[in-house]
């Protein structure tokens, strides 16, 4: 388990970028509960972490598509494949991570920042 | 309500019949597309789409197993509405007769008068535009976009990454003036100098020459400028001309209520075509962003379900979004509302800041720049005092001058 950070440290309604490869983002829902997903949007280049939460749910900040941070399923397009969602467990006031084993669902090259070309 | 035709069948047609499904209609469900394609996806068109980071598959709007159980009518578009046996009448012959109809046939882009008919000159609207210009751009040699606007910086900056020289001609003395406001218009629009791509202000276009092909641009103050191709992109106006007659107010768009609703019972429009009367800004507005032709469709339906009587929450302030050369800006509400604007986190000349727009002190509009988290966050602010939006006087100055 990858210790992310205190939970005290993550208000409700917050989200914590964890800088792995691939980022993931940890979500503490304003119902107290704690969820991780890959915090890049299958879509494109975007961080979910930046995205709109609502409940169980966190609108990706650029197109709108939503993720269900329990299943990692997406609700409509421009998004099509779902996120990976990481095991979570809070301990003694610590919010620890174990990583997936599944492959990612990375965007293609979508932003040119990443591709070093043009946007 | 039996048979409901939805007219138009980009983003906003598609989150019509989504929202018909999603509500509970399971009556006949017509969707009508002048273009032969599935919905398709239109921001890429002029970034990884144009580059070439991302193709045609990669544009589909539809999941890989969505079904909305309805009928396709593609490639041929809607010419007159019938109002008599509520039908829709189709280029091609056809009819299609409906008790409910959505309108959402959307934009085209405008074009310069005189072009027409010469090779290397090119709009950008539809996948068939996208795929002549990326041909286009592939050749490499001068571009010149007419409009300063954001097709025209997002084709700069995908033409100067292709390694394309690239000049940007706009009329007006500050590029986004109206969609940003002049101070920050003219911030955004210093990326096209700090990429190496020339923009003239404040300069009109008088003419294209060439004969058969394009040549040169001749600006109004006896400029010319070299061209290999050009883009124009001067706006784009709703396509409501087959609506003229059929007793729908037309108004720059097809007028509607705060729900999509038009004067006509069972009749509701969204999307690019539809000015819906927004109270934040006291009146009727048509807005052409991609998060418009998705949200909205969900109230306009809901209206169209219940006969208008449903209580409904207003939309969410407008947003948009725009990626010019690797940096990303992000735009929600109305500028032209605002009397102040100030940079609140980063700095102008680093390109990274996040701007808030007030009127009176209220927060009307913000403007991220590389500065996703803390947009988001304003822009949520500002959605719920879109609740309850200030009062805005008719009398009050809409200051031409913006902040």
């Amino acid at each position: 388990m990858i210790p992310v950070c205190r939970l005290a440290d993550l208000p409700r309604g917050e989200a914590y970028r964890l800088e792995s490869d691939p980022p993931v983002a940890v979500f503490h829902t304003d119902d107290g509960e704690v969820f991780a997903i890959d915090d890049t949007c299958t879509h494109q280049d975007a961080s979910l972490s930046d995205g709109w939460l609502e409940g169980c749910e966190v609108e990706c900040p650029l197109h709108a598509s939503r993720f269900d941070l329990r299943t990692g399923s997406v609700d409509a397009p421009p998004a099509r494949l779902p996120v990976r969602t990481h095991q979570v467990l809070v301990e003694d006031g610590m919010i620890y991570l174990a990583l997936s084993e599944a492959p990612p669902n990375l965007p293609p090259c979508g932003v040119a920042r990443l591709c070093g070309g043009a946007a | 309500m039996r048979t409901v035709a939805v007219v138009g069948a980009s983003l906003a047609g598609l989150s019509a019949a989504r929202s018909l499904r999603k509500q509970g209609f399971d009556g006949r469900l017509v969707l009508i597309g002048d273009e032969p394609h599935r919905p398709y996806d239109r921001p890429p068109l002029s970034k990884e789409f144009l580059s070439g980071a991302v193709g045609e598959a990669d544009l589909a709007l539809e999941g890989d197993d969505e079904d909305l159980d309805a009928e396709w009518v593609l490639g041929s578009g809607a010419v007159a509405l019938d109002r008599g046996d509520r039908s829709v009448r189709l280029a091609d012959g056809r009819s299609v007769r409906a008790d409910g109809l959505v309108i959402a046939t959307g934009a085209a882009a405008r074009t310069l008068p005189g072009s027409e008919g010469l090779e290397g000159v090119h709009v950008l609207r539809t996948l068939e535009d996208a795929r002549a210009l990326r041909d286009e751009l592939a050749s490499g040699g001068r571009l010149v976009v007419i409009g300063g606007g954001f097709i025209g910086a997002e084709v700069a900056s995908t033409a100067r990454g292709l390694g394309l020289e690239v000049t940007v001609v706009e009329a007006a003395a500050a590029p986004l003036a109206g969609p940003l406001g002049v101070r920050m218009g003219g911030v955004v629009s210093s990326l096209h100098a700090l990429h190496g791509v020339t923009l003239l202000c404040g300069v009109g276009v008088k003419a294209l020459s060439g004969r058969r092909r394009v040549e040169a641009v001749l600006l109004e103050d006896g400029r010319s400028l070299p061209a290999d191709a050009v883009v124009v992109g001067v706006g784009a106006r709703p396509c409501v001309d087959w609506l003229e007659g059929s007793g729908i107010t037309l108004d720059n768009g097809v007028r509607c209520g705060a729900d999509g609703s038009t004067d006509v019972p069972e009749v509701v429009a969204v999307g690019d075509c539809a000015a819906w009367y927004d109270p934040a800004a006291g009146g009727h507005r048509r807005v052409e962003h991609w998060t418009g032709a998705r949200e909205r469709p969900a109230l306009a339906v809901t209206a169209l379900l219940s006969g208008g009587t449903a209580a409904q929450q207003p939309p969410r302030p407008p947003y948009f979004w725009s990626d010019q050369y690797g940096v990303r800006i992000q735009f929600a509400g109305h500028a032209a509302l605002a009397d102040s604007v100030t940079v609140e986190e980063g700095t102008e000349a680093d390109r990274s800041f996040l701007a808030v727009y007030r009127r009176s002190g209220v927060p009307v509009a913000v403007l991220g720049v590389d500065r996703p988290g803390p947009f988001t966050r304003r822009r949520r602010q500002l959605s719920s005092t879109a609740a309850a939006p200030p009062t805005v006087a008719p009398a009050a100055p809409m200051s031409s001058h913006g902040p």
